[in-house]
């Protein structure tokens, strides 16, 4: 992207173009520096504005209120120091929720990787019907969570649609507690995430592959490689980018799972059901509870960990694909 | 990553557009292929036929059998909860914040693009890692002490206290989309515009805007679809029933009626008919602009 270097030069040049012999051209330099800030500031301001003010403000304000004993209603005074990261990591159901948390990191991983990259392969081909059924497998994507939770609550219960089914397939032996029982329940939500999400991880790892140039596959095929073959020692390897891009994707979105838990298992059976998160933690002993500077400190580990676990993946995973995007401006991308 | 990747994106695009163009010549598969990808659309489409079809049931059927089919078929769940206000109020209510946080977040979101794509200063590099971090801290991590932030303000239980953080928590993605079309503009038609007069801000409503024009659209429709189907800002901002969007209003209606099982399946089938529709309508942009938008 060279367009923004040139577009510096070009418009005191023009500048200069239009008002040739006016005025010595340092003091329409100047002006039209000044403009330019002027500019900038009137484009820029009202989205930097709303930005600062309620996106980074509330997590620094969260950084201040997690060091009081606070019930939210005025200006918090009961300064106690690190006592409630102290109390947050002494509680097990804290601990819990992040043991959950990472377990779900890990197992959408596992469970949608491999699965998306093989239906993206198969989808991958030309062939009648293939856009209609992209449409199709993205439905699930496109409802909202509650949407999905609520119908999932109902089917999952005991006596569902999941466990009827069963019976009538002959497999009633299957038949389980699938959202009460704490054998079950996390993994229970690992089929609802797949379900939900695994439309979108297609999609990606489609697109991934739309970007591999088809001589690589043309050349492979005339060196007489099979289908299989091809797929993977030519599409997965440079899918590579795009499968670290989504893993980072998903990661996030496991460690900031809310929704979904919270509308299946609602505040209060989460913990004993084995699937709370620390988001449903944060709502249910911070904002449930009216114990603000509680809360704000959970919300302060929250994005402590997510922020670690971000800077550590773009730091030993991201790195080969890009300069960071957390530093790296526009114009350095690589390519 | 997050240019790089963009850059895919716009390669994609119109690439997958020819590819749609050209799917009425495409060879059929094999068998095989159908088979396997018949197994991945039912179990994609299952539940959400089972939410729809089960609203045409009543609650005796359902208990009798909860994985059969509607036997006589019944119009009266889906006919009630027409009949009443809730889902009406859900609807506009939806439809409020949306419209709302989408022109927000798209005027806003052009504008700031449109500064770092095209301007120079010192501060730029600053103010994109900026942005670009952004996205990579959804609303869960300051819902807390944005709640606070919101209520300080007097935006508690009001529409406002929805639009106003969604259009926040949207310009990341909008911003980081946008840069890479803004940048595609030509300079030599910046060039022009100056030469035939236009100033700099002239040149950006008469000709920033209608080219790049995609973009917009795509990110406009991404804001839309993120706040249609918001949860936990509704949720911890909002207590008034008679402010709740559709997501709250379902969470509401199978709460308030959890034992008319049918019922609830009817609401949430309706509940989920705006969605749909919009996505068959934009279905190639909000396809092509996730793969964008969360890529970065």
């Amino acid at each position: 992207m060279t367009g923004t270097q040139v577009m510096a030069e070009t418009v005191p040049e023009s500048d200069r173009c239009t008002g040739a012999g006016v005025s010595p051209a340092p003091v329409r330099r100047a002006r039209a520096d000044w403009r330019k800030r002027g500019e900038i500031v009137l484009l820029s301001g009202p989205a930097l504005l709303m930005f600062v003010g309620f996106v980074i403000l509330p997590v620094a304000m969260a950084a201040f209120y997690g060091f009081f004993k606070w019930n939210g209603f005025g200006w918090p005074t009961q300064f106690v120091g690190l006592d409630n990261y102290v109390h947050m990591w002494q509680d097990h159901t804290f601990r819990d929720a992040v043991v959950h948390n990472f377990a779900i990191v890990v197992l959408s991983l596992l469970l949608q990787g491999p699965i998306a990259i093989l239906f993206a392969l198969l989808l991958n081909q030309k062939f009648r019907g293939r856009s209609l059924i992209r449409v199709l497998i993205f439905v699930p994507y496109v409802i909202s969570e509650v949407i999905v939770g609520t119908g999932w609550s109902l089917m999952a219960q005991d006596a569902g649609a999941v466990n009827s089914l069963l019976e009538k397939l002959g497999l009633g032996f299957l038949k389980q507690s699938w959202i009460a029982d704490p054998k079950l329940a996390l993994w229970t939500l690992m089929i609802i995430i797949t379900w939900k999400y695994i439309g979108f991880a297609v999609i990606l790892m489609l697109a991934g592959m739309q970007s591999i140039p088809e001589e690589l596959f043309e050349a492979a095929a005339i060196d007489g490689a099979g289908f299989w073959k091809i797929q993977w020692n030519i599409t997965v390897p440079l899918l590579g980018p795009t499968i670290r891009i989504w893993a980072f994707l998903s990661i996030i979105g496991a460690l900031q799972l809310f929704d979904l838990v919270n509308i299946i298992w609602g505040q209060y059976i989460s913990a004993t059901a084995g699937t709370s998160t620390m988001a449903t933690y944060m709502y249910q002993n911070g904002h449930l509870a009216g114990s603000y500077g509680f809360g704000n400190a959970v919300a302060v580990m929250l994005f402590l960990i997510t922020l670690v676990v971000a800077l550590i993946y773009q730091r030993f995973v991201l790195q080969r694909d890009t300069d960071g995007a957390l530093t790296g401006d526009s114009g350095k991308a690589r390519r | 990553m997050t240019t790089d990747s963009l850059r895919t994106t716009a390669v994609v695009q119109p690439r997958d557009r020819k590819g749609v163009r050209r799917a009425p010549k495409a060879p059929w598969g094999s068998p095989g292929l159908y088979l396997i990808a018949i197994v991945l659309v039912t179990i994609c489409i299952t539940p959400v036929l089972y939410i729809i079809i089960g609203g045409f049931r009543t609650n005796a059927q359902i208990t009798a059998d909860p994985s059969g089919f509607p036997d006589p078929w019944r119009f009266t769940n889906y006919s009630d909860v027409l009949a009443g206000s809730e889902f009406w109020t859900a609807l506009l209510n939806s439809t409020i914040v949306a419209v709302g946080t989408t022109a927000g977040a798209v005027l806003l979101g052009v504008m700031a693009a449109y500064v770092l794509a095209r301007y120079e200063f010192t501060g730029k590099p600053v103010m994109y890692a900026l942005f670009a971090a952004g996205l990579m801290f959804p609303v869960t991590v300051a819902i807390t002490p944005l709640y606070l932030l919101i209520r300080n303000l007097g935006l508690v239980n009001s529409l406002a206290g929805i639009i106003v953080p969604q259009i926040a928590f949207a310009l990341p993605g909008t911003i980081v989309i946008l840069v890479p079309f803004l940048k595609a503009i030509p300079k030599e038609l910046e060039e022009a515009a100056s030469i035939d007069g236009a100033s700099r801000l002239g040149f950006f409503w008469r000709m920033v805007i209608p080219l790049s024009l995609p973009g917009v659209i795509t990110v406009g429709i991404l804001a839309f679809v993120g706040s249609w189907n918001g949860y936990m800002l509704p949720l911890f901002i909002l207590n008034d029933p008679g402010l709740f969007t559709l997501p709250l209003g379902v969470q509401n209606f199978s709460s308030q009626y959890s034992v008319d099982t049918a019922r609830v399946l009817a609401y949430t089938s309706l509940s989920m008919l705006p969605a749909l529709i919009f996505f068959s309508l934009f279905e190639r942009r909000i396809v092509g602009g996730l793969t964008g938008a969360v890529k970065g």
